[in-house]
């Protein structure tokens, strides 16, 4: 009885309140409540209110904003339609950016490959560059007048099949789709390649003794380790697609022509919010997108945590 | 080093709000025209100054994608220029209904602009207007003369003509018959659309009726338009999906283009860039003997800061602006954009000359989608876009954009709902 009270209070008296670790947390914790928590409460709270046309005084509102989002036709169809567009950019983007990715990493992390500082640098510099510069050399490279890609498909002999890519509805999405990949294909292959430099090279000798090498190696050994690599690329590529505006904006402009063929959640909560030309700018709207934007996101994300994330295994290496 | 920054700091603190205090008793003009700079400075403002020395004035513009947010802020600080150049319709209005720009009705320099004009700038009942109409530009064609003289046309005066001239320029080859694009829609509906429609929907009559409720986007004036245009598309330049607006400009003035539908603000840009001898035609008759309307955009206006200090040197400055000397100093400096007022004014640039003179038979009129009806949701003038170039890439049948339209406005404007 003694004892255990003893035990108590020498507990107790070994744990005082420990200062040190509320005073190096602040300063992230402050960072990040300013510029990434307060915006987003205050974009939720935004979302409540709406100006009256009339009197200009701004009111709240309720779930208004959202009703109109959902239910009125003029909102839901675009909204539905970019939504759509924002699920046909990311499918592109994991069909083609990442496997491809992956591919360049492989070849990369080859033991003899000449080059290949010179590939390393060449291929992740785009993703260096401004969305501006990429959407318009882009636009350039691609324009029927004075473009080189008609004379380049024409000198492989497949000139006929020249289009004017960005402006048909058929094929401008699938090409910015593709610029963008061309623009980040950097990222997962910078990841991969650093996931695959770290397999330890007894696992490999390991491999090789056991007889598996060449490209059986690289789907039975080296693709399993780097899994959880490309689970983290997978929900990289989807937050950063569905947060997609930039490059739409600069070779499509605000409307995202043709026909809305290239509107993304980004390009139309843009609209919504500043406006466009005669189109008044409504902020509070735009909030109310913007709101939908981040819970779209965040269940993409917690679908990838819960059900995805648990079930790789990782292996100790 | 120190010391010398922070003395530096406090001196520009300073100098700032010298220069805050000297301008209290200097007028200021706020604009978005920076490219106008010199032209205010050396050729307006001086001969403005000449007549009123007692008058101080300064032209101070912000860049035409910062300039609403600018002045906003500015006029909300307190801290605003004595005038402020207005955007035309909603723009100004939101400034008026909140309290930033004074009435000006019954100031006699308004009786020197006609109501097509003060229309941009009034409220809806046509009770108050704020704003001295100031430019307008004007849309129609611009053609390359030594295409016409190579392939042996004249400018066309109806529709059938246009189409003739098209055919004709197309079956040389020479030249791509007409520099458009649809990439940027803006185009199809500014340069497509409104170019010609007036025409058809009979200008101020038929854009008039749209507010009012009595006249519907599906009628047969606002159609026509529609199917003029669905007609474009051969004409244009291989791949003109893809093309920019940019594209259609340099592509014109490279004389690779004969026509450029358009409006008369590419003058002075066009001036300089082409080695060629320019022309203008006004958009088409409908058909020989028809009323001829043209699109006559009031876009730019002055108005003067409820909360100016300076009100009266102010006024003296807007009451000038009606004059007949502004009107030919301001023509003359920025050709392209055109004085509002009623004078007959004289242009030394022959493209503006020919441009300017369409007024004498022509009724003026506004862009369809600028007053009243682009408020709501689906946004009338961005429709307007998007139908316009599906017309021309044929994806849209001219009914189809016509009823899009129709449906889209009276979903929310209550004079059009049934």
């Amino acid at each position: 009885m003694e004892l255990e009270q003893d035990l108590m209070v020498s507990e107790r008296k070994k744990k005082p309140f420990r200062w040190h670790v509320l005073v190096f947390l602040a300063p992230a914790v402050i960072v990040y409540t300013m510029i990434m928590i307060l915006p987003l409460a205050e974009t939720l709270r935004f979302s409540f209110f709406q100006r009256d046309t009339i009197t200009q005084a701004i009111s709240f509102v309720g779930l208004e904003n959202y009703i109109k989002l959902f239910f009125d036709p003029y909102w839901v169809e675009p909204f539905l339609n970019s939504l759509w567009n924002n699920c046909y950019f990311f499918l592109i983007h994991m069909l083609v950016q990442n496997p491809i990715g992956i591919l360049i990493a492989a070849l990369l992390s080859m033991v003899h490959l000449p080059g290949k500082k010179l590939y390393r640098i060449a291929i992740f510099m785009p993703t260096l560059l401004s969305f501006v510069v990429v959407g318009f050399v882009w636009k350039l490279m691609l324009s029927p007048l004075w473009g080189v890609s008609k004379g380049l498909m024409k000198s492989v002999g497949v000139g006929s099949w020249y289009l004017p890519f960005l402006g048909k509805e058929e094929t401008a999405l699938t090409t910015l789709s593709l610029i963008s990949v061309w623009q980040f294909i950097g990222i997962p292959m910078m990841l991969i390649y650093a996931a695959l430099l770290s397999i330890p090279d007894e696992v490999i000798e390991a491999a090789e003794c056991d007889g598996v090498t060449g490209i059986s190696q690289f789907f039975k050994i080296k693709l399993v380790l780097i899994l959880p690599t490309i689970g983290i690329i997978s929900i990289l590529t989807f937050v950063g697609n569905f947060n997609a505006f930039d490059l739409i904006y600069t070779t499509q402009g605000p409307l995202a022509g043709p026909n809305f063929s290239t509107d993304l959640l980004g390009t139309i909560l843009y609209r919504t919010f500043y406006g466009q030309q005669l189109q008044p700018g409504d902020p509070n709207m735009g909030a109310a997108i913007a709101t939908v934007m981040f819970f779209i996101i965040l269940t993409g994300v917690a679908i990838y945590l819960f059900f995805i994330q648990r079930k790789l295994t990782r292996y100790e290496m | 080093m120190k010391h010398y920054l922070t003395s530096g700091i406090a001196a520009s603190l300073l100098l700032g709000s010298a220069s805050f205090a000297f301008a209290a008793s200097e007028l200021t003009i706020e604009s978005w025209r920076n490219d106008d700079l010199s032209i205010w400075q050396d050729t307006i403002l001086p001969a403005f100054m000449k007549a009123h020395p007692e008058i101080k004035i300064r032209f101070s513009p912000t860049a035409p994608t910062q300039y609403n947010a600018a002045l906003n802020a500015k006029l909300e600080g307190g801290t605003g220029g004595d005038l402020i150049t207005c955007r035309p319709f909603d723009g100004s209005l939101d400034l008026y209904s909140k309290g930033y720009l004074k009435n000006l009705q019954g100031m006699a320099t308004l009786d020197n602009f006609p109501d097509s004009a003060k229309g941009a700038w009034s409220t809806d009942d046509g009770s108050a207007t704020f704003c001295v109409p100031m430019a307008a530009v004007i849309h129609g064609f611009i053609y390359n003369k030594d295409a016409f003289a190579e392939v042996g046309v004249e400018p066309p005066k109806t529709q059938a003509e246009f189409m003739a001239v098209l055919d004709k320029i197309k079956a040389d080859g020479n030249y791509i018959p007409m520099a458009m694009g649809t990439l940027d829609q803006w185009e199809s509906a500014a340069m497509g659309y409104q170019n010609i429609g007036p025409m058809y929907w009979k200008g101020e009559e038929g854009r008039k009726a749209i507010v009012a409720g009595t006249g519907k986007l599906t009628d047969d004036g606002w159609v026509k338009p529609f199917e003029v245009l669905a007609g474009w598309g051969p004409y244009l330049g291989d791949g003109y999906e893809a093309q920019s607006y940019p594209d259609s400009q340099t592509l014109f003035t490279l004389g690779r283009a004969a026509i450029y539908p358009s409006g008369s603000w590419e003058i002075a840009g066009f001036n300089r860039d082409s080695d060629f001898e320019l022309g203008a035609f006004r958009p088409p008759l409908p058909a020989e003997g028809d009323s001829c309307y043209i699109s006559d955009h009031t876009d730019i206006g002055i108005g003067l800061n409820a909360a100016s200090p300076n009100a009266e040197a102010a006024m003296k400055f807007l009451e000038w602006m009606g004059t007949k000397e502004f009107a030919e100093l301001y023509s003359n400096a920025v050709p392209g954009f055109f004085s509002l007022s009623k004078h007959e004014i004289s242009l030394t640039d022959p493209l503006a000359d020919e441009f300017i003179s369409w007024r004498k038979d022509c009724q003026s009129t506004n862009r369809s989608a600028a007053q009243i009806v682009s408020r709501g949701t689906p946004n009338l003038w961005n429709e307007m876009w998007v139908v316009s170039a599906n017309v021309i890439n044929g994806k849209q049948t001219p009914a189809d954009a016509a009823n899009q339209l129709q449906k889209g406005l009276s979903s929310w404007y209550e004079p059009q709902m049934d």
